[in-house]
């Protein structure tokens, strides 16, 4: 028998300690290569604007997120973040469930089925930022045409993912439900609601990708607040200390955000995964 | 003397057709309460068929199905099903995929009131089925036979009419087969019900039942077409034997196993429609 290799070819099954080594050497090479970059560019021309010092974008951050700002008496990273939360918030929870509620009756329902299937398949296909517009055209530039923006783009794609789910219920666990007495509306929201709730979730968490695009591209093109607003302001004057740490704090708010779906989840829902898994 | 039981269900004249194919061809049979009748036949035949019909799951292209003298509408708790799997609700503990049906019959402040009687009613059904300790587990978390020791405590919490099994062993192996077939005979017995049982195990269907039918498309009616629906072919009553598996040596028992193979399984043999052996007191056919 020969010995597994660790890290090479199709046999290769790396132990813990490498998998770490590996998971870690694409951020390495990545920030080594900045650092580098930034360094050179800085012997260049100590103003360097593209690739700013760790100590340089320290500094922003301490300006942006630990100061209160003169003339708007607030902290403006805070302000930012609360403001394209809230927004993310409420439009993908809008969205959660409008899209629970038609997938469901969709899927339970053919007579709904029928009428609505081809028009949200039909909206689906509407590339939502083209929408966008006619969205500050006729609800203006306010926090509603944002919003409606990130549920147009998100709900389309989540009903159909809880209407595909909702007919892979087996027929006959329907009919069984019957038998032991449940109405039709016990059967679509007591028996099975309650199956589909972890796969919303898991929807929800997919389309999030989505809805951050949605929320800083209306941010960027109308808004006087939101994460999406300050990197797209500050693109003005390149200044690249602010957008970098910006950039990395929106990936760590949709990591989180992903971490807690997931954590809901699974601890919420333990049968689900089993039954993912087999 | 047979004591007069009433009789459950009732089919005449029942057709089933997908599209051009005719599945049952006048299917006629009578089911007296307190009876565990099986249905067997080929693989294919439209067994299944018969049992959805009967369920209310499926509609009968014609003819009348009756239970306790009122015709059968869409599925409800009169009949009880237990299928080979997707019987149980994934997302419920053990405990709470039995008392199911109690629960979704009651209004919120009712299911507060009697909860704890529910809860000990459904734990006794979990002594029933010797599930006792189990029931906090989630089904994913049991084994095959548990599984379906859990769909008829689930079934019978409700006390259904008529107790309808499609192929409920189907998927289990064969000791914990044997093992759930003994148990479901113990519990015929102690809770005195009527089950329509189908299955394509012809053993299965002559060790369980009191009553065995025989659905097959292999007979002959003149016409001359090898393509027709499926009939009740044969209509054997069979001694309640001991409830033991040793009786599958019996001789007699494999005689009326081979009567009822060449009869039922046998593509070659073709009896004619006037031949069947329908000798049975509640058979008819019209
Ligand atoms: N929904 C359906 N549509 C079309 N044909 C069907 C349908 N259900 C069953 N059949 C046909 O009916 C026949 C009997 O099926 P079934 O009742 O499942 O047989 P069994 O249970 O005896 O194995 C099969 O030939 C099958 O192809």
């Amino acid at each position: 028998m020969n010995r597994k290799p660790k890290l090479w070819g199709l046999h290769a099954r790396p132990g813990t300690w490498l998998s770490r080594v590996l998971l870690a050497v694409p951020f390495v090479v990545l920030i080594s290569a900045y650092l580098l970059g930034s360094h050179y560019r800085r012997l260049e021309n100590e103003h360097d604007k593209l690739l700013p010092s760790v100590s340089k974008m320290v500094a922003s951050v301490e300006r942006i997120a630990f100061t209160r700002d003169k003339r708007k008496d607030e902290y403006l990273m805070l302000t930012d973040t609360v403001s394209s939360l809230r927004r993310i918030g409420i439009g993908m929870t809008c969205s959660a469930v409008v899209g629970l509620l038609l997938g469901l009756n969709m899927g339970m329902f053919r007579g709904f089925e029928k009428l609505s299937l081809a028009f949200i398949t039909f909206l689906s296909i509407v590339p939502p930022l083209a929408l966008l517009p006619i969205l500050f055209i006729a609800f203006g530039v306010g926090e509603f045409a944002k919003i409606f923006l990130i549920f147009l783009g998100t709900f389309p794609m989540i009903t159909r993912d809880v209407y595909l789910a909702t007919s892979r219920i087996p027929r006959e666990q329907i009919t069984k439900s019957l038998t032991l007495g449940a109405s039709s509306l016990q059967v679509v929201y007591k028996i099975v609601f309650p199956q589909i709730l972890p796969r919303l979730l898991d929807t929800v968490r997919l389309s999030m990708g989505a809805a951050w695009l949605f929320l800083i591209a209306s941010e960027a093109i109308a808004s006087t607040d939101g994460l999406g607003y300050r990197i797209f302001l500050v693109r003005r004057y390149l200044a690249m200390d602010i957008i970098i740490p910006y950039a990395l704090w929106i990936t760590s708010l949709g990591y989180l955000c992903d971490l807690l779906l997931r954590k809901t989840v699974s601890f919420f829902f333990p049968w689900y995964i089993a039954q993912k898994e087999a | 003397m047979e004591k007069e039981t009433s009789l459950t269900l009732h089919i005449e004249d029942v057709y089933k057709s997908y599209g051009e194919k005719l599945v049952l061809n006048d299917v006629d049979l009578k089911v007296r309460a307190g009876e565990f009748c099986t249905v067997v036949g080929p693989s294919g035949c439209g067994k299944s068929t018969l049992l959805r019909l009967v369920l209310g799951q499926e509609a009968a292209s014609s003819g009348t199905i009756l239970l306790d003298g009122a015709p059968i509408g869409f599925p409800n708790r009169d009949r009880g099903i237990v299928y080979q799997r997707y019987s149980l609700y994934p997302h419920l503990s053990v405990l709470d995929n039995v008392l199911i049906g109690k629960r979704l019959e009651r209004s919120y402040f009712a299911w507060r009131r009697e909860r704890v009687a529910i809860r000990d009613e459904a734990l006794e059904f979990l002594k029933k089925v010797r599930l006792s300790g189990h029931e906090n587990k989630y089904p994913h978390e049991l084994s095959g036979g548990m599984q379906q020791r859990v769909a008829i405590a689930q079934a019978l919490i409700m006390r259904p009419k008529i107790l309808l099994m499609d192929e409920p062993f189907g998927a289990l192996d064969p000791l914990t087969r044997e093992d759930v077939q003994l148990f479901l005979l113990e519990l015929w017995q102690e809770m005195q019900m009527t089950i329509f049982f189908v299955t394509h195990d012809l053993e299965e269907a002559m060790f369980m039942g009191t009553r065995l039918f025989v659905l097959s498309q292999f007979y002959s009616d003149g016409s001359g077409a090898d393509v027709r629906g499926a009939k009740i072919v044969a209509d054997h009553a069979l001694p309640r034997r001991i409830t033991s598996t040793f009786a599958k040596d019996d001789p007699e028992f494999l005689a009326l196993r081979e009567q009822i193979r060449q009869e039922g399984f046998e593509p070659e043999y073709l009896q004619h429609v006037k031949d069947f052996n329908l000798k049975h007191p509640d058979s008819f056919s019209t």
